[in-house]
């Protein structure tokens, strides 16, 4: 397993150096923006990651949901899954909003602005920090329950932020990918585009492995000292 | 035929509110002294404040909200009306739907009152249809209410949960808030259509409803 990790890194790392190869000086720069676009490649893999990671916090909060009374080692197990994606996911979250802003403000002139893909994005943000909260600030069993609940909630807004570039017009440019007409981007820039999703998505898997054998093992120490606890008193 | 459940559960919060009136005397005071301290901040004789004042009454209204929602369960924590509640064949959902009614209720009789206030702090003179703010604040209220209800009961047993309860509450409430600021706004100075706004608020109101009464019963019970 250890060793996993550790192959895991390295082709994580060859991956995302490459990423960067690629990225700064094998596409071609923009015909609008010359070199400012090349933020893009790295702004648009922590929106893939992002997607990923809250997706798997749905899926895990849901099987806790399902699990907890008839499967509790599994929905342990996917509550532990759970709350390590949402933490990556708001860093990929982070990291988007602060690479987005950069480039708003070089290209726009404006480090921020409220249209609806931004304000949506942000209210994503906050809404996943406060999952964290809740799971900080309550306790117990029930607590799991709850933030699952919070989960389901939260992945409300993912489909609207998605779906916002297309809903309404926006000061954030419009899809790039499956977007209307005159969308998408040229076949030369593909490679750093697949390189550093690619990258991004293997070094949150990557954290999340280790973050996950932190989170299990937390878990499966309290509930061993609970049970220890319960049977001393008796 | 025998009264529905949630309607025996609005009856009681009614009457119990009505004897002691605490939560309206709260609400009503709280939104009066943030109305205040609102025209002291900003000069209301200010002409270019028009298009803020609905923006203000908004957020009147969400910190009343919020100063009442922290107590909306302590009667019945108090009361061990929750485990008498798992021992009937009622389901949780009646408790939820009568407390979000009187909830409603309560808020928009404080809404109510605070209007002339408001209309006198701030000159207001409404430019377009002064009706359509009797579409739109109510759908606000009831997003505002029907999620606060939901999770006051959700942070009801953990710590900080004062602090919880505004924390979770406030990231999920802005859109509807956002579409409710804007619409009055429009209202209010007249200067664009709220109709897109009013269907999201709307829309807003008819997912959130779902999902709460949807997830209600576990959270209430949430015992792992």
């Amino acid at each position: 397993m250890k060793l996993l990790r550790w192959l895991w890194l390295a082709a994580t790392l060859g991956v995302l150096a490459e990423g960067f190869r690629v990225a700064m000086f094998v596409v071609p720069p923009d015909a609008a923006q010359g070199d400012v676009q090349r933020i893009f490649y790295y702004h648009f893999a922590s929106w893939c990651g992002m997607g990923l990671f809250y997706l798997i916090n749905l899926l895990c909060s849901v099987a806790y949901l399902a699990w907890r009374n008839r499967k509790p080692a599994t929905a342990l197990k996917a509550d532990s899954l759970a709350v390590t994606a949402a933490e990556i996911g708001v860093v990929f979250c982070t990291v988007g909003l602060a690479t987005g802003s950069l480039w708003g403000r070089a290209v726009w002139g404006i480090w921020w602005t409220w249209d609806p893909r931004l304000t949506s994005t942000f209210i994503l943000w906050l809404i996943y920090i406060a999952y964290l909260l809740l799971r900080r600030l309550a306790a117990g069993p029930q607590m799991r329950t709850l933030a699952a609940v919070v989960a389901i909630f939260g992945y409300v807004d993912v489909p609207i932020v998605y779906m916002s570039t297309r809903w309404w017009r926006t000061q954030h440019p419009q899809p790039v990918f499956f977007g209307g007409p005159n969308s998408g981007i040229a076949a030369s820039m593909m490679p750093a585009v697949w390189w550093n999703m690619a990258g991004w998505m293997m070094w949150g898997i990557w954290v999340a492995s280790l973050r996950y054998q932190s989170i299990h093992s937390e878990q499966l120490a309290e509930e061993e000292e609970a049970r220890q606890s319960l049977e001393a008193a008796r | 035929m025998r009264r529905p459940y949630f309607l025996v559960h609005l009856a009681k919060d009614l009457k119990i509110e009505w004897r002691s009136k605490d939560a309206a005397n709260a609400m009503l005071f709280f939104a009066l002294l943030v109305v205040s301290i609102f025209s002291l901040a900003f000069d209301p004789t200010d002409p270019g404040l028009h298009k803020f004042t609905g923006a203000i009454l908004c957020v009147a209204i969400l910190f009343a909200a919020v100063s009442s929602l922290n107590q909306v369960w302590a009667r019945e924590l108090q009361n061990q009306v929750l485990d008498a509640q798992r021992m009937t064949n009622a389901s949780a959902n009646d408790l939820f739907v009568g407390k979000v009614l009187a909830h409603f209720f309560f808020l928009t009789l404080v809404e109510i009152i605070l209007a002339p206030f408001f209309v006198i702090f701030y000159n207001l003179s409404v430019v377009g249809n002064a009706w359509t703010l009797a579409v739109i604040i109510p759908l606000g209220t009831w997003a505002l209410v029907v999620n606060g209800v939901f999770f006051a009961a959700l942070s009801m047993r953990a710590r900080s949960r004062e602090l919880l309860l505004p924390l979770i509450l406030l990231p999920i409430f802005i859109p509807a808030l956002l579409a409710m600021v804007v619409s009055t706004s429009a209202v209010i100075t007249g200067a664009s259509d709220p109709g897109l706004w009013i269907k999201m608020l709307a829309v807003y109101d008819v997912i959130f409803t779902t999902v709460c009464l949807l997830l209600f019963d576990i959270v209430l019970h949430a015992e792992g």
